[in-house]
């Protein structure tokens, strides 16, 4: 079906000169073979006739002009097309190759190793300038209470709270299903099965609700804001803000976090509740507690201060949820890739960043005596 | 569709609707491009030029109607079907849509790529390289990436990837707008010099009307969900509707009308002395 280009060596009768004849299309879908083939030869020649060449673009043009210039052959037999094309394509300087010398696979590591740690200094830098900035935005809305965006930080509440009632209610009600089950499997072996109130609800109240709700937020709201942003940025809506002397910190920023932190403790308790609840709903099948005898009993056994620990995490894993968020999102230069890594870098730092910190607060309050 | 219509005309357009919802943007069109013309399409904002465009090509599947472009029919084709001309046509978008990932010359690259896997790497990256620079980029642009261009330089680096396969066909949709003057006017010479040299069928989108008097062979002028005229612009001219003459005979098309004149008397001139 394709046509491919083809070339004859031949001595011509005239003048004996040797002579390298090209036939067939010169054309683009035509030429790869015979490139291949060309780089083959090793007869020296001094003509390159073009007179059997049916077709030509400016890729064949560039192969024949090419080939006759590495060899100083002459070009003859072209038809105008080609001679055009070719005075076309001759203007054109061959790219030199400036390969500087390439590191080994040993140095190219250490560099990559490197690289890297500047990066992440670089990035603990800038991230405690962008909390910086953020207590400064939040500080000047303080004094001009006029300027402060209420309607963006309702629809924010909206997105990150309201909406993810129902993900955040089947996942809780699911894990709350299988602490209890696993939890009275076990300790049926102790014949402590009755204990298994206290494990659902201690843990729930003061550790699972609360974590399991920011791993989800994180994946929900934290890569959403490094997304939006992100794509703010290199559609430059974010330098049009600036040069409106709207501060993107005060419009973009400030409503994310405060909805954020606002948030995350009403999404961690109600998580808690459902698991809680979840709880009930199979130690009623699985090891005959009545459902509300459950719940009555969670009364007795969990201590208040359970609940205080899990409410005073959420703030904190909801300011450093839209934080990675937000500061990736203003990270964003250049191109669509770097949208996508930076969402991803925003998602991964926020959930480490909160597994580090709640086993922090974790030994904190034991210490202080909220064990 | 017969052979020699297709060879004639490349692009072949009858009886198109668009719509967007109850929104009717085309209705009834019917448009006939000449092989090796430039043909520009004007028309006001929201008459649907880059609608008319993304369904020539493909990208936009009209409620009725029939399109042929190098006597294949586009309309009949599903979405993202081989049929054979798209190695044929190139296209470059108004903002360049150059692939923000790869450096200028991937960019080039990837339509040889992805037609002609059998070139070897370093012819293809020659390929690559003479396109850049017949597309009036500097030598060294090739490294660099979209971000790192103005918006004139993507535009010729757009170029030069629609021109990677040589195609027949080359569709350009605003190709001057947002460029200098002087850019312009390059990009308009170089576009003539294309369509000489490599004889080339371009579509052009314009609302540039310099490049209308300049380079345009023809002028497809869109309006009332139609193409209510397509001709020379005299011709345009000497019909009475009353959005030709507005546009042709506004402050602007008179300006650009008399800059045609006095090059052509230049041209004249400069002849005689020859």
């Amino acid at each position: 079906m394709r046509e491919w280009a083809e070339y004859t060596l031949f001595e011509d009768e005239s003048d004996g000169a040797v002579t390298l004849a090209l036939k067939g299309p010169l054309r683009v879908w035509s030429i790869g073979d015979l490139d291949k083939q060309l780089e083959q030869i090793e007869h020296t020649f001094s003509r390159l006739d073009l007179t059997d060449v049916t077709d030509i673009d400016t890729s064949g043009a560039w192969v024949a002009h090419r080939f006759a210039e590495e060899n100083g052959a002459e070009i003859v037999g072209a038809s105008d097309r080609a001679r055009r094309l070719i005075r076309a394509v001759s203007k054109i300087k061959e790219s030199q190759d400036e390969a500087g010398d390439e590191p080994g696979a040993l140095g190219a590591m250490v560099g990559e190793i490197g690289k890297r740690v500047l990066a992440f200094l670089r990035g603990t830098v800038d991230v405690i300038g962008f909390l910086g900035a953020l207590i400064v935005s939040l500080g000047s809305l303080i004094r001009h209470p006029g300027r402060f965006r209420g309607k963006a930080l309702v629809r924010q509440m909206q997105l990150i709270g309201a909406d993810s009632l129902a993900i955040i209610g089947l996942m809780s009600f699911l894990v709350g299903i299988v602490i209890a089950n696993q939890g009275a499997d076990n300790l049926a072996d102790f014949g402590a099965e009755a204990l298994t109130v206290n494990l659902t609800g201690r843990i729930s109240l003061r550790e699972l609700g609360i974590l399991m709700t920011a791993i989800m937020v994180a994946g929900r709201s934290g890569s959403a804001f490094a997304a939006q942003i992100g794509t703010m940025k290199l559609t430059e809506e974010i330098d049009a803000m600036r040069t409106i002397g709207v501060s993107p910190m005060e419009a973009l920023v400030v409503p994310r976090v405060v909805a954020a932190m606002l948030m995350m403790p009403l999404l961690g308790f109600y998580a808690a509740v459902v698991a809680i609840i979840g709880g009930a709903f199979i130690s009623a099948f699985q090891i005959d507690i009545p459902f509300f005898t459950f719940l009555s009993r969670i009364r007795e056994v969990v201590p208040n201060h359970d609940m205080w620990v899990g409410l005073i995490k959420a703030p904190v894993f909801g300011l450093i949820i839209a934080v990675a968020g937000c500061y990736n999102g203003m990270q964003v230069r250049g191109n669509a890739e770097e949208v996508g890594l930076r969402t991803t870098q925003a998602v991964v730092t926020a959930i480490f960043m909160v597994i580090v910190l709640d086993a922090f607060f974790a030994v904190f309050f034991s210490e202080v005596g909220w064990g | 569709m017969s052979e020699s219509q297709s060879e004639e005309f490349p692009i072949v357009v009858t009886g198109l609707k668009n719509a967007f919802g109850p929104h009717v943007v085309h209705e009834n069109l019917d448009l006939k491009v000449r092989r090796g013309e430039i043909i520009g399409v004007v028309g006001g904002s929201g008459t649907g030029k880059s609608v008319l465009m993304r369904s020539i090509i493909g990208l936009q599947m009209p409620v009725e109607g029939n399109i042929d472009v190098l006597g294949r029919s586009i309309t009949e084709a599903e979405p993202d079907e081989e049929i054979g001309v798209r190695s044929r046509w190139g296209v470059l978008f108004q903002g360049g849509a150059l692939f923000s990932t790869m450096t200028v010359g991937e960019n080039v690259e990837v339509p040889l790529r992805q037609f002609y896997p059998e070139l070897s790497d370093d012819l293809r990256e020659e390929i690559a390289s003479f396109k850049v620079q017949l597309s009036g980029l500097p030598e060294n642009a090739i490294d660099k990436y979209p971000s790192e261009l103005s918006g004139g330089m993507k535009k010729r680096a757009g170029l030069a990837r629609a021109l990677a396969l040589d195609p027949e066909l080359l569709f350009l949709d605003e190709p001057t707008a947002g460029l200098d003057p002087i850019g312009a006017a390059a990009f308009d010479a170089l576009t003539k010099e294309l369509k000489e040299t490599l004889g080339l069928t371009v579509f052009l989108i314009t609302h540039d009307l310099d490049t209308l008097y300049e380079i345009c062979d023809r002028v497809a002028v869109l309006a009332d969900k139609q193409v209510i005229a397509v001709g020379t612009i005299p011709e345009l001219l000497a019909t009475d509707h009353p959005w030709i003459q507005e546009y042709f005979n506004g402050p602007r098309g008179r300006a650009a009308q008399s800059t045609q004149e006095r090059t052509k008397g230049m041209d004249k001139s400069g002849q005689g002395d020859a």
